[in-house]
């Protein structure tokens, strides 16, 4: 039973902004499929007695108090980054997409 | 940019009706960030204010920020909400770089306040309930500045530069339902609207709600549709936009006037309205097509595996219940009576969404008198004509010491223009203009008997009339010595001085 479409991937790649061959993807629908199969098996043990849950743990109300701590130096701050600007990273501009 | 058509405000609304929504975005003005102990502070270098959590990077865990929590029931009780008993946190995933994580934090299926309203007063007098959705909380986005286009914006632009220091500041977005029945009224509704949540913030002390700053934001979500004859049932909806990058109160009012008129020329005309963003455009006042609504806002929106659920007790909220200060509407008729404003005076103030200047300014030593005349008046039309909001030229604490040295005659109202200008202008404190332009006036009454004396030897006919027993004669006197002072003289006691040197 195949839950999962080329179309679909197609879809996602593009949402993230990755380009994909035709070949990945292919393969990737297929290991998708998979996977989507794989985590449907809870489905057969589910009962309705169970409620839906998005966290393991019984826990609730975990609070950071409002206090300044330790920030990164610009330098940390920019290590990674590919390229970089004074302070600022800098990023290829992404053509029609203002937030 | 193409000019867009745009129909006659009063025939669009001869055959549409207005139905507005809006988003109100509140930047809380908390100590840290929502989930990091980064600084929330604005006008800092950029990416100084950051932390892993803020760059997304791997392993960084996201930690609520217990304030912006309590802040944001406050909120939502002053909106007449449910606090949520149970809420979580979802994840908003898109891909753009003003977030480093690839989705922003937000609230979705469960959000902490829902199903309030707001009383909101126009101009006219007439009063509108504006129903609200919801409120939840999220983080902001950083910031980007686009470089190698010829203006600034995106289009054309070579590279992005961003900085992270506004990423995961806190945020509360208010939704409002579906609003109808605002009529020719939309604008004003509009523009009344969020100086009412601006109130209520500023009343509440959770935001600095500066909207040149962007600690407040609107996006106004309008569409139309034709009016059906009497007893004949309403037209569905019609398709709508939603206008961004409105950052003033007088914006939000422009802005869905013009959407209003667009949008009745396009269907009118026989044509569709796209659902798409519209950018806001201060200095045209217009409006400009922004990017479709289209696969772009498939958020794929899933539960945050990384936070926990919010499940404030009871307790907690009557606590924050109890100390919420008093209703917008409840709180203006307070500030009428307390100020002794006439209806008049007050209606100006309002509509000029000056409450909040004034109640500062008056708290800062000045009469509400004062307060309300350099407000409404001088700053208000230097505001109009550059067309920024009043409150950003100038602090409450700068007017209310204007307003001191008239007060103790140190000014009078020419020069107390001045003052605010120079303060406005950024020269400093309202002593420093004062002591840097040399603006006091002369309250030496040797250099005024010297000016007055010569005055009078000089107009010997104004003389004899003033002894004469037509005191309304001494104008001409006046008139002199003031201008022999360059204006910095108290007219009043300029007027005293020439009584008693004339009558000799």
């Amino acid at each position: 039973m195949s839950e999962i479409s080329e179309e679909q991937v197609a879809h996602l790649a593009n949402l993230a902004r990755i380009a994909l061959t035709p070949q990945e993807i292919s393969s990737l629908t297929t290991e998708l499929d998979q996977i989507v199969d794989s985590i449907a098996k809870v489905q057969q043990v589910a009962t309705p007695d169970v409620p839906a849950t998005s966290h393991p743990v019984p826990l609730s109300n975990v609070f950071r108090p409002d206090v300044i701590g330790e920030t990164l130096t610009i330098e940390q701050a920019l290590r990674n980054a590919p390229e970089h600007d004074d302070n600022r990273f800098r990023v290829s501009a992404i053509l029609g997409e203002e937030q | 940019m193409a000019k867009d058509a745009l129909m006659d405000y009063d025939k669009a609304l001869e055959l549409f009706e207005p139905v507005l929504g809006f988003e109100v975005h509140v930047e809380l003005n908390t100590k840290t960030k929502m989930f990091s102990h980064a600084p929330n502070d604005f006008g800092s270098d950029a990416n100084t204010n950051v932390t892993p959590v803020c760059l997304g990077l791997p392993g960084a865990l996201p930690v609520v920020n217990e304030q912006a929590v309590r802040y944001s029931i406050s909120l939502g009780l002053a909106l007449g909400c449910s606090i949520a008993p149970s809420s979580r946190f979802a994840r908003k995933n898109y891909f753009y770089p003003d977030l480093a994580k690839n989705y922003q934090i937000s609230q979705y299926d469960e959000p902490i306040a829902f199903g309030g309203s707001v009383d909101v007063e126009l101009p006219n007098g007439r009063q509108v309930t504006v129903p609200i959705e919801r409120a939840h909380m999220e983080e902001d986005a950083g910031k980007l500045t686009h470089v190698g286009g010829s203006t600034g914006r995106i289009q054309g632009a070579e590279y992005s530069l961003v900085d992270y220091n506004r990423a995961g500041v806190p945020l509360v977005e208010i939704v409002t339902d579906i609003i109808y029945g605002a009529e020719s009224d939309a604008p004003e509704l509009a523009k009344a609207y969020v100086a009412t949540i601006r109130d209520i913030v500023v009343s509440l002390g959770i935001s600095d709600a500066r909207m040149e700053r962007g600690n407040l934001r609107c996006d106004a979500n309008i569409s139309l549709r034709p009016r059906t004859p009497e007893g004949q049932p309403s037209a569905p909806l019609g398709t709508r936009t939603e206008t961004k990058n409105v950052n003033s109160l007088r914006s939000v009012e422009r802005a869905i006037r013009y959407e209003i008129q667009r949008q009745a020329a396009i269907l009118a005309d026989g044509g569709t309205i796209t659902q798409e963003t519209r950018h806001w455009h201060e200095d045209t006042g217009r409006t400009s097509a922004g990017r479709p609504k289209s696969d772009a806002d498939d958020y794929r929106y899933f539960p945050e595996p990384d936070l926990l659920p919010v499940q404030p007790s009871a307790e907690l909220i009557e606590e924050l219940r109890a100390a919420l200060p008093e209703p917008p509407a409840e709180r203006r008729r307070r500030l009428k009576a307390e100020w002794g404003f006439t209806d008049l005076e007050f209606q100006d103030v309002v509509n000029g969404g000056l409450l909040v200047e004034i109640t500062e300014t008056v708290a800062a030593g000045a009469t509400p008198a004062a307060a309300r005349k350099w407000w409404t008046g001088e700053i208000s039309r230097i505001a109009n004509v550059n067309g920024v909001e009043a409150s950003s030229l100038v602090s409450p604490e700068n007017v209310a010491a204007v307003a001191a040295l008239v007060e103790a005659g140190s000014l009078n109202d020419k020069l107390a223009r001045q003052v605010l200008e120079g303060v406005i202008a950024g020269e400093g404190t309202p002593q420093e203009v004062v002591d840097a332009r040399g603006l006091a006036v002369v309250s030496d009454d040797g250099a005024l008997i010297a000016a007055i004396d010569e005055a009078l030897a000089s107009q010997p006919d104004v003389l004899a009339k003033i002894r004469d027993g037509k005191v309304q004669a001494a104008g001409a006197v006046i008139g002199a010595v003031m201008k022999a002072m360059r204006g910095q003289a108290d007219a009043a006691r300029v007027r005293e001085l020439v009584l008693e040197r004339a009558a000799g």
